[in-house]
Formats: structure tokens, C-alpha cells, sequence
């Protein structure tokens, strides 16, 4: 009973600077508010990728300013702020349907083991970050 | 408490519903991924203007494409509920975000099919 009564630390008032910097995320846990912030990404650029969508299929010269976006920029909008939102969709894209892929595997074989947890955490952030650097460098004419 | 008068009207659903939603059209995604590199992959020579439109532009895959944009628009959906319900407490200001991700799902929705079958 002495247990049960006793009180566990409560910590109130967290300092957003101070104490959510001091946090050391597990790998899991990066890779678990990634998949969130991914996806938030891509709603909040939801019409640049209709908007990618509609230029680049509807026509020959809409697919001209499709391509003129990445060389010319559209507008007032500079061709290296377009890569560069570009490669954030990349990111965002792949790193929000290779944490899914985890998730279905995990539900599919009951993989719920910490070692299991820790490891894909580990290949899906190597393999969005990897991939990410690979379309990048091609995006912005590397390669 | 979550039941009775208590219950919120921008609270959860309580079920394993949106649950499998997530994983069945996050899965029809990441299919569709596949069907669209491989049709990539598979033009012969650079892919151009034309390559692309050809992709999009059979009956059956305007039907599929359709199906995956209503399937995605549902998966964001329930992805950005989850947000504002973890992060968003008043009432109001949450209700007020439902409403806004909804009209920018749909809105979002409209443009993409109008896009599609003008193809």
C-alpha cells in the first residue's frame, strides 16, 4: 500500500528551449515524430503538389513552365527556393512511406521486440535520409 | 471521461476504425508509387511531355488514380485529426482546424480530378 501512495515525480511547466532541447530521442522516437511532421509537410504543400501535378501533365507548354520552374523559377519565385521545397517533399515523402512500410511490417509479424524497434528505426532513417541525398543531388544537377 | 454529456464533438471515435482506414490506403499508396515508377521506368527513351501524359492518360488508370486521391485525401484526414487533437485542446480552435483541413482536402481533391480527366 506504501507503494501505491507514494508519489511519483510530476514535472509541470516544461520549458520549451530548455528542456526539449536537453531530450535524447531514441532513434524510434525520431523516426516517429518525423512520420508526423512529414505528413504535416506535405498537407500544408498539398496545392504545390496538385499544382506540380496539373503543369506538368496538362499540356506541352504547361509542361514548359513545369520545366521552366526548375531552371527559371515561376513568377517572383526564384528556380533554387522551388528545388529546395522540392527536395523537402522528397524528404518528407520518403521518410512518411518507408516509417509506414515499418508500421505495416510491425502490425503484419507482431515485431514489437526494443532490438527490432531500435534497428528499423536505424534503416529507415539511414534509407529516407540516403535516398534523399541521392534525388537531391539530381534535383539540383550534380549528376 | 469520455462518454455521456462529457463527450467532445472534435474528440476521437473510440474504434479500430481509423486504425485500418490508415493502414489500407497507406498501403494503396505506396502501391500506386510502384505502378507509376514502373510505367516510368518502362518508357523507352527520355520520358518528355508525352511519356508523362501517356501514363495518366488510359480510361483504367484515370479510374485507379482517382481512387488513390480519394483513398489519400481520406488518410490525410485522419492523419491531421490526430494532430489537432494532440496538440489543439479548446473546443473551438480545434473545430476551426477540422473545418479548415477539410475544405483544403476537398478543395485539393476538385483540381486534381478536374486535372485528371481533361487528360
Amino acid at each position: 500500500m506504501t507503494e501505491l501512495t507514494k508519489k511519483r515525480p510530476e514535472f509541470r511547466n516544461i520549458n520549451a528551449f530548455k528542456d526539449l532541447t536537453t531530450y535524447r530521442m531514441a532513434a524510434a522516437a525520431w523516426v516517429s515524430i518525423l512520420h508526423r511532421a512529414s505528413g504535416g509537410i506535405m498537407f500544408l504543400l498539398l496545392p504545390l503538389i496538385v499544382w506540380l501535378f496539373d503543369t506538368s501533365v496538362s499540356s506541352e507548354i504547361s509542361h514548359g513552365v513545369f520545366q521552366s520552374a526548375f531552371t527559371a523559377g515561376v513568377g517572383i519565385v526564384p528556380a533554387w527556393f522551388i528545388k529546395l521545397v522540392v527536395l523537402a517533399l522528397i524528404w518528407a515523402y520518403l521518410h512518411h512511406l518507408i516509417a509506414g512500410l515499418r508500421h505495416l511490417y510491425m502490425d503484419m509479424f507482431h515485431a514489437v521486440t526494443k532490438e527490432f524497434g531500435r534497428s528499423s528505426a536505424v534503416v529507415t532513417l539511414t534509407l529516407s535520409i540516403g535516398l534523399t541525398l541521392v534525388l537531391g543531388a539530381k534535383l539540383f544537377g550534380l549528376y | 471521461m469520455t462518454y455521456g454529456s462529457k463527450r467532445v464533438v472534435t474528440g476521437a471515435h473510440y474504434g479500430l476504425r481509423d486504425w485500418l482506414v490508415q493502414r489500407v490506403t497507406g498501403a494503396l499508396f505506396a502501391l500506386f508509387t510502384l505502378i507509376v515508377l514502373a510505367k516510368v521506368l518502362l518508357t523507352s527513351g527520355p520520358l518528355g511531355y508525352e511519356g508523362w501524359a501517356a501514363i495518366f492518360s488510359p480510361q483504367w488508370m484515370k479510374a485507379l488514380t482517382f481512387a488513390v486521391f480519394l483513398a489519400i485525401t481520406w488518410h490525410i484526414w485522419i492523419g491531421m485529426r490526430d494532430i489537432w487533437m494532440d496538440y489543439i485542446k479548446p473546443v473551438g480552435i480545434r473545430l476551426a482546424l477540422h473545418v479548415f483541413t477539410i475544405v483544403w482536402l476537398v478543395a485539393c481533391l476538385g483540381w486534381a480530378v478536374q486535372v485528371l480527366w481533361r487528360l
